[in-house]
């Protein structure tokens, strides 16, 4: 009861719990789901939500939010293909992956200046940019999708790390593109934890007045993080591309609210200071097995977002409720003295 | 104490330093030296000039004219470099990372100043201890700042400019939100740094700590140096003098004594799990009961719950003799009850919305008819309120955050004021007053005590609760455990009555 109670006190604790619920229902309802073939499935489905996942994860601890991040992504991506189809050369996969990376940096230096910079608020800024990168995109690079891929691409999609066959006799895999997500992971937990810079996302997110007494350069920090995110949404979407082997530009905008809520699921606070990879990476593993599962059992898609919904509310709400419940009972238990 | 400072080459020198905003000269040739191991306090009303003095000094606002050296070495206007040259400045609000660890709090300043590219854990970590244990401070090095309580706060901020081998720390009125016992445990913190070399610039409203704890004295007016020296040149009365630029009466205000009336409102038996128990109280019209208390005495919840914002387990609380039931402040507001809460920048004020806002927020449906709010009888009201209670502001427009702390406190009164409260309860009414407005905020209870409003102070300023109150009860964990006639009694009973417990 007390360890229950203990997960119950925590967003991450709720979150998973519920997460389990949900699991062992569906596994009831549908057999199939208790096999390997859905842990690689749902790696396969949570990947570009979790690389962007990590971007957003730290300008949250910062104490900002991105929106635009989706945005980014989908330029980065379709500029990536526009530029290496124009030049026509033949260059290996991990080049396609630093073109996409520095385009998404260069947008992100976009945000960063705009916030860091000139002091502006950060979701009005990145509503601003999201919409602002979108149309730039959809308006100077194009509209229509780009199916012909580079061969590399194509290679490099079909490189498999694991092939597994599932209940029904298909075969499901893990592309090598999970990798990205494992090196952006990797990557920012040694960022956010082993370096003075990382501490400085959480100390500005913490109090951004006291950052500034003790000599830490705000808008240094600040501008550094925005180009960071950026560089990582610009991975996300070239992942998109090699899981999807096209490159369509109206792809990725959409699913910001759906990042962001599995990066505050994942403990991350809106209002800053909190935040670890691996919390971010639960919420993402939660969202996109609802998603998943919803979809696998039939559900309609529209479920999808009520569920989620329910699991925001009631993982940041329960916490609370619970936390006032147990101080009020503490109370009352006491005897009547001072 | 003197001996121990004079003679020696100052650290730090200020000298001729100017400031002007706009128009307005806030500071004027001000000068000011510091020696290895001196603590000197900068005193001053508020609006003297000593957080623009503090500024120019830690580097995040520039003089017009004038020089900061430390150690010989000329500081510019660059906060890093007041820091690596071994300033640092506690802030009132210590200006911590709450979601961080104790440890890394105090490690933090070093890793900025020596440019960390990594963050070295454990080293940073063993800074923090090795600091806390110099300092013979226990405190967990691994607990969120967030979760520590005020006074150990203080201690961590005073940590972590230590960690960072700072030669001289400026502490803005670290004492405001200590308790006694916790105020004498840090003056004991910095006597013994003192001993190890350490410079302090103290400043400070409490009288009674500036001759505890400092060796010299500069008292600033007007953004001038009025006067300066060791404290043995100054008693209370000269320093209070130095800084009002008026000889105050540090006694009991004067008073007519009227007829008894019936209580107001009456509790008896009131208790409250873990906070009060057994209170009996009466608070009448025409009078001021100060409840005196340690902090974690229940006091703060015995004021809640008479408004309430809490609810009593036991007892009752009766108005007018009728007994009532609050099931929220509004009920107690209902009823002509205001409170005028503890922390007035958290709880009470709007700070970035104008004065008028502030004060007539409580108070629309004065101005209200057929459901339409008058702006114009908005802003009359507000200049009225000004009036009556000598804010010190051009107009009412400004943001309250513009106003200095006594004028801040003014504005909370007046809000209260405009809904002609029955009973006004205030909570730590001059907490963060420098001495002139303090005595300006009592005069104004006392009158508005004698013009029929009951009115309940909660303190833990003696002194306060001497000059200020018809009545005193004195809070010990949780029972009402004396009550006095305020003109009768003397400190030092009063004292010894609310610290009972406390010394056990």
């Amino acid at each position: 009861m007390n360890a229950l109670a203990r997960i119950f006190a925590t967003p991450q604790g709720i979150v998973f719990l519920v997460a389990v619920l949900f699991a062992v229902v569906l596994g009831l309802l549908n057999p199939a789901f208790f096999t390997p073939s859905t842990l690689i499935d749902l790696a396969r489905n949570g990947l570009v939500t979790g690389i962007f996942a990590m971007g957003v994860m730290m300008v949250l601890a910062s104490g900002g939010i991105d929106v635009s991040h989706t945005a980014i992504g989908a330029f980065a991506m379709y500029a990536t293909m526009k530029i290496v189809l124009g030049i026509d050369l033949d260059l290996p996969i991990i080049a396609y992956f630093v073109i996409a990376a520095a385009i998404g940096a260069g947008l992100g230096l976009v945000n960063g200046l705009l916030i860091g910079g000139l002091g502006l608020n950060t979701l009005i800024v990145t509503l601003g940019t999201l919409s602002f990168f979108r149309g730039a995109l959809l308006t100077f690079l194009g509209t229509t999708y780009i199916t012909s891929v580079p061969r590399e691409v194509i290679n490099f999609s079909r490189t498999i790390l694991i092939r597994i066959e599932n209940a029904v006799g298909q075969m499901v895999s893990l592309p090598a593109s999970f990798l990205v997500l494992v090196a952006v992971t990797i990557a920012l937990a040694i960022i956010m934890n082993f370096t003075l810079f990382g501490r400085k996302v959480y100390a500005i997110g913490g109090s951004e007045e006291a950052a500034q007494r003790i000599g830490i350069r705000i808008k240094r920090v600040k501008v550094l993080i925005y180009v960071i995110a950026g560089a990582i949404a610009g991975l996300a979407g070239m992942t998109h591309v090699t899981l999807s082997r096209m490159a369509n530009p109206f792809d990725l905008v959409g699913m910001e609210l759906n990042v962001i809520a599995a990066v505050v699921l994942g403990g991350a606070r809106i209002t800053g200071g909190h935040g670890t990879v691996l919390g971010t990476l639960l919420g993402v593993f939660v969202i996109t097995m609802i998603n998943t599962t919803l979809l696998m059992a039939g559900v309609p898609s529209y479920w999808q977002k009520f569920v989620i919904g329910c699991l925001i509310i009631v993982g940041t709400g329960l916490p609370i409720v619970f936390d006032r419940l147990a101080k009020h009972r503490q109370r009352m238990a006491r005897p009547l003295e001072a | 104490m003197n001996d121990e400072a004079s003679g020696s080459t100052p650290i730090l020198q200020m000298r001729d330093i100017r400031k002007a905003y706009g128009p307005v000269r806030v500071l004027e040739d001000v000068n000011l030296e510091l020696s290895t191991g001196e603590v000197r306090c900068l005193a001053g009303e508020n609006g003297s000039g000593k957080s623009t003095l503090i500024k120019i000094l830690s580097g995040v606002v520039s003089a017009d004219a004038g020089q900061v050296s430390l150690n010989g070495r000329q500081l510019g206007n660059d906060p890093m470099g007041a820091i690596t040259a071994g300033l640092s400045v506690i802030y009132q609000d210590f200006s911590l990372f709450p979601n961080l660890s104790v440890w890394e709090n105090i490690g933090f300043l070093t890793s900025v100043t020596s440019a960390d590219v990594l963050h070295k854990r454990s080293a940073r970590r063993r800074l923090a201890i090795d600091t806390l244990k110099r300092m013979q401070v226990e405190i967990d090095p691994d607990t969120p700042v967030e979760l520590l309580p005020v006074a150990s706060k203080q201690l961590v901020a005073i940590a972590r400019a230590l960690a960072n081998r700072a030669r001289i720390i400026v502490m803005d009125e670290p004492t405001t939100a200590l308790t006694r016992s916790e105020v004498a445990h840090l003056l004991e913190i910095v006597g013994a740094l003192k001993k190890e070399g350490v410079s302090f610039l103290f400043v400070s409203h409490k009288i009674e700590e500036v001759f505890a704890v400092c060796d010299t004295v500069t008292v600033l007016r007007d953004g001038s140096v009025v006067v300066e020296g060791p404290i043995g040149e100054f008693d209370t009365e000269r320093l209070v003098e130095a800084m009002t630029g008026r000889s105050v009466d540090s006694q009991r205000l004067p008073r007519e004594e009227g007829a008894v009336q019936r209580p107001f409102l009456a509790a008896s038996g009131l208790g409250r799990r873990g906070n009060f128990v057994d209170v009996d109280l009466e608070l009448r019209p025409g009078e001021i009961v100060s409840v005196v208390g340690l902090l974690g005495s229940g006091r703060t919840e015995l004021a809640q719950t008479l408004f309430g914002y809490m609810k009593p387990d036991a007892g009752r609380i009766e108005i007018d003799g009728e007994t009532v039931t609050f099931k929220s402040q509004h009920d107690a507001i209902e009823r002509g009850i205001a409170y005028v809460p503890e922390d007035r920048l958290t709880e009470g004020l709007f700070l970035n919305q104008s004065i008028r806002d502030n004060i007539t927020v409580s108070s629309l449906e004065k101005s209200t008819h057929f459901g339409i709010v008058s702006a114009a009888s908005l802003l009359q009201r507000a200049r009225d309120a000004v009036k009556n209670l000598r804010i010190k502001t051009p107009d009412v427009t400004p943001a309250v955050a513009t106003l200095s702390g006594g004028n801040q406190q003014r504005v909370v009164l007046a809000r209260w004021m405009e809904i002609d409260p029955r009973l006004l309860i205030l909570n730590g009414p001059t907490v963060g007053v420098d001495v002139g407005s303090k005595r300006e905020i009592h005069e104004l209870l006392v009158s508005l005590s004698r013009s029929g409003t009951a009115v309940m102070v909660v303190t833990d300023d003696i002194a306060e609760a001497i000059a200020l109150s018809d009545r005193i009860l004195v809070m010990v964990r949780g029972r009402i455990t004396a009550g006095f006639d305020a003109a009768t009694v003397d400190e030092d009973t009063l004292y010894n009555e609310v610290i009972r417990e406390d010394r056990t």
